[in-house]
This record gives C-alpha cells, structure tokens and sequence, in this order.
C-alpha cells in the first residue's frame, strides 16, 4: 500500500457504493474529455526514499555550486539567526501560516501579533502597525494607494535612489490605479534632491537607506509636502541605529521584514511591515490584533477593523490583499525578542563598523573607489572600471555580491552594490579585498 | 422619523434640496439597520460625480454601509464633524449626523427622489 494513499481497494469501493458511483473515473466525468488527456503518467523514473533524496541534493548543489559566502544585499541582508527562532516557529500551535478566518479562537496567535505590531511601531517611530504583508515592495505599493486615497492626488515622487525592484511593483500598482510616477533627482552624495512638487502629488517615497545604501536627509521633508504623504521604506536593522522616519513626521512607514530573523531563502517568503498614524487607520489596508478585555475583565484579542476587509467588503475592500505573513512575522517577533533593543542595536552597529572597515580597505586598492560620498550603514557601491570583471574574481574567491547589472536601472554601469553584516568574518573581508586586488 | 421636508433615495438616504445645492445623509432605517457606527468615509471636495457612484462609506461595528451619490454634481461641503465623532450619525442621522453637500449639475434629477410618503412605504415594505 502506498503510504501517502491510506484507503485500501475495499474502502474505496465502499466509498464509491455509498455514493452510488461505479468507479472513482466517474468522479471527474464533468472535466473535458480533452483536458482528461492531458492527465497521464509523466513517465518519471522510480527510486527509493534515500536515491531520490541525493539525486535532489546533486541538483541543488548545480544550482548553488559550492557554498558562496554572501555579501549580498539590495533589500535582503544575511544576518544571524538565533536558534530560538526556529525553534519557536516549528511548534505546531504556530506552524500553520495563514492568517486564521475564525481567528479569535486561535489567541496565541493574536497575542504575537499584538506584540509584533507593538515593535514594528517602537521600531519605526509610527502609532499603529499591521499584522504584516507580502513583502516590503507590495507594503510600499500599497502605501501610495492609500496615500491617493486619503489625499487624492495621482501623482507619485519616486527618487532615483530607490530599489528598482521596489520601483517595479510600485509602477505596476500605480499603472493599474491610474497613478503617475515623477522621477526625484539625486545629488552627488548619493541622496534624493527635492525640487519642486507639483500639485496634485499624493505622495513621496523615501528609502533608508536607499538603494546606494545611503543614509538618506528626512529632516524638513514633511514639512514641504504639506498634506501629501511622506512614505518611507526602510530597512528595519538599520532603525536601530539612525532616527526613524516616524520622528520627521512620516505618514506611513513600511519595509522588508526579511533581515529581522528570517533567511534569505533565495529570495523568499518574505515579510512587509506597515506602520501608520492613528489619523490614517481607517485607511490602512491589512489586518490589525486588538488588545481588549472580555466580559470578566481578562485581557484578550480580536482581530481589529475586519469590516474592510475583502471577505465582507468584496471590490469594496480598502486592500485586496488583507492576508499577511503571518510565520515570516513571528519569526521577527521572535528575533526582536530574542535580541532585545541593544542586542539589535549590537547588530546594527557591527554591521555599520564592518561595512566601513570593508569599505575602507577597497578604496585603499588602486582603481577602486566609492561611487557616492554619502554617509551610508553596511552597503555601499563600490566605482570602478569593469564591474563584470571584478564581480567574476569575487565569485571565483567564493564570495557572492549582487550582479553589477542591478543598478543599471539607476543609471549606474560603472560599479557593483556591497553589503556587510554583523555575521561576516575578517577572513572573508580579507578573502574580498584579496580578490579584488587579483592575489 | 420620515420628516415631510425631506427627500428620499431607495438606497435608505435623505436629501435636502437648497437652490442648486442638496445635503445628503443616511436615513433614521439605515443607520438603526448598521448598528453602532465607528467610522464615515467621507468624499474630498471637489470630487465630481454622476448619480449612483459609490462617493462614501459608513462603517459600524458588523458591516460597511455604502453611500451613492443620490443626483449628479461637484462635492462643495462635507460634515469635518463626522472624523471625531461619527455617532452623529445614529444620534441625529437626518440633522448632525449629515455626510455632505453637492452642487448639483443636473437639477432635473431632482424630480426622481422619493417624497417622505413614497419613501415611508418603501421603507415600511421592507425594501
């Protein structure tokens, strides 16, 4: 019998009698003919358990080739992972990803909820957070959705300084909302040059740090942008360190949620936070765990404002997209709580001092240079002649950076992005700055 | 709870004509119908719209009321009261609890609205 197919010949049979149905083919009869066909065996060869499981790993391991140390970054950073947040994400009260229907009798769930939008404002510096999105690039998108509809104008600030992966999905959104995005000019440091806004702006984006890895000037912005939305999008790591953007006055702030406790995964499941202000709550897509009492007095949860949401307010909804990450989310709440403020601050800080050690010892080899003047946190662009060439010694030395051709979008050929955190040792600075050099 | 002076829609919401100008709220039925109202979505001034376009939302405890625009024109007014204390609406739904004001475009339309009787025999039919 098969083990994954428990019915033996005779359950099935009994089944089918009950039903008065003469064979399980009957079951499917309302399926095309045509598409029928198309069911056949697909002819793959049969192995046991342990041939099958190699010949995977043989796979993968074309895939990745050898281990490759990672100074990847361009969104998704490769910090330590604390065993304990495996660990708590594998219980199986919690193992169940989607976000519960019926949820206030799941109150272990909401309660890391409650606590996990708690530190996603403390965080960000805003009032109100969500139970979390997709991904820090449909946060962001929806961001400037809600900031047309509080606001209603149609157009969008988008500085040259941003992900153009972000841009991406931000500029499929607006295409479909009738939105227009305006580009913002950079300076020579590296930061987004405000000039004019023009009327009918609904808002203006800001990464921090931005796509350089360039700490970006917030001061005075919202100011400027009157009722227009000041969004921000950043790297939750790096908030430990600089002013978040909820102390000039940001509307919203969202971002990847990917570099707090969760791995890079070759580029997901990933996590976006989203943080507002109580005056825009009404208007925030997503769902909200609230803090109430029950009638003895107790403390409990409920999952907040779900008369929004799509399943009662169909087209209607201020979001179509009100389901969250809920496993990436608690693998943050658990990793937030597992560090403490200083030990995410020990974080932040490690990867600051090793990025600029890094930094330092590539501008001191001849022909490097660094392409904006900027203060940046842990990745910066390194200028030089041939980044193809330079990135190819890289990867021989086993180190792996994100592929020069990620900033052509931003206008750069000339160089390639770098990022450090607290998990790379001096050995692989020294390996990196060897390789560059050609010994 | 039907005043005589009012006019009515058959998505449950009063009109008061003011020369080209009409307010326009919820009526006593639809906000007893909502429940406990936490939240009025309300239209940005300016906003220009044609008659049966969804222009706001009211939100209660267990379900989101949707507002059309009973006759087409430009938003000129809406009630600011509303973003502190949206109970207004089941308090005084025909008086305070007011959603907004348009300037009418096309005043002809005026003719199709419900009269307090034609409404209070919808209403009373269960419509």
């Amino acid at each position: 019998m098969n083990p994954y197919l428990p019915h033996t010949p005779e359950d099935v049979r009994a089944m089918l009698d009950r039903i008065g149905v003469p064979d399980v083919e009957a079951l499917f009869e309302d399926i095309p003919a045509e598409v029928q066909r198309r069911n056949r065996p697909l002819g793959l060869p049969s192995h046991d358990d342990l041939a099958v499981h190699q010949h995977l790993v043989g796979l993968a391991e074309r895939s990745t080739g050898r281990e490759l140390v990672p100074f990847l970054g361009g969104g998704l950073y490769d910090h330590f992972i604390p065993s304990v947040v495996g660990h708590v994400l594998s219980r199986s009260e919690f193992y169940t990803a989607y976000t519960p229907y019926q949820p206030e009798v799941s109150q272990g769930t909401l309660s890391w909820m409650f606590e996990y939008q708690t530190m996603i404002c403390e965080l960000t510096g805003m009032e109100v957070a969500n139970a979390s999105m997709y991904d820090g690039a449909s946060a962001l998108a929806e961001a400037v959705l809600m900031a047309s509809r509080a606001t209603g104008g149609r157009i969008v600030l988008v500085p040259r300084s941003l992900n153009p992966r972000l841009r991406d999905v931000v500029s499929t959104y607006a295409w479909g909302a009738g939105l227009t995005l305006r580009d913002v000019p950079c300076s020579e440091g590296g930061q987004l040059s405000l000039e004019t806004i023009p009327d009918g702006t609904c808002a203006l984006i800001v990464q921090q740090p931005n796509a350089f890895g360039i700490v970006e000037d917030l001061a005075g912005l919202k100011d400027r942008l009157g009722k227009a939305f000041l969004i921000a999008s950043a790297n939750p790591i790096s908030l430990a360190l600089i002013e978040p953007p909820g102390s000039f006055g940001a509307d919203v702030v969202v971002g990847e949620g990917q570099p707090l406790g969760n791995p890079l995964a070759f580029g997901g499941p990933l996590l976006g936070f989203f943080a507002t202000r109580m005056d825009h709550l009404r208007r925030m897509p997503g769902r909200v765990s609230g803090q109430t009492q029950d009638v003895d007095g107790k403390t409990g949860y409920v999952m907040a404002f779900q008369t929004r949401e799509q399943h009662i307010r169909r087209e209607g909804a201020t979001s179509n997209i009100c389901t969250n990450s809920a496993l990436c989310a608690l693998a943050a709440t658990v990793y937030l709580a597992a560090l403490g403020p200083d030990g995410l601050r020990q974080v932040a800080l490690l990867s600051f001092e090793r990025a600029h050690a890094l930094a330092e010892r590539i501008t001191a080899l001849p022909g490097y240079d660094l392409a904006f003047s900027g203060p940046f946190f842990h990745e910066f662009v390194v200028r030089c002649d041939a980044p193809e060439a330079a990135v190819e010694r890289l990867r021989r030395a086993g180190i792996a950076v994100v592929p020069p051709d990620f900033l052509h979008p931003l206008g750069i050929r000339d160089g390639f992005l770098v990022a450090v955190t607290e998990k790379r040792t001096e050995t692989e600075l020294e390996r990196f700055v060897a390789a560059l050099e050609g010994r | 709870m039907i005043p005589r002076e009012l006019n009515y829609t058959k998505d449950h919401e009063w009109v008061r004509l003011e020369g080209d100008r009409a307010v326009v709220g919820i009526t006593h039925h639809a906000q007893k119908q909502l429940g406990d109202i936490v939240f009025v979505d309300l239209p940005l001034v300016g906003k220009k719209v044609q008659r049966g376009d969804q222009i706001a939302s009211v939100e209660s405890v267990k379900a989101v009321g949707e507002v059309f625009a009973p006759l087409s024109g430009e938003v000129v007014e809406v009630n600011a009261s509303l973003a502190g204390s949206p109970d207004l609406v089941n308090k005084d739904p025909q008086g305070q609890g007011w959603l907004f004001a348009l300037r009418l475009s096309s005043p002809a339309e005026t003719g199709d609205l419900l009269n307090a009787a034609a409404y209070e025999a919808f209403a009373g039919s269960g419509g």
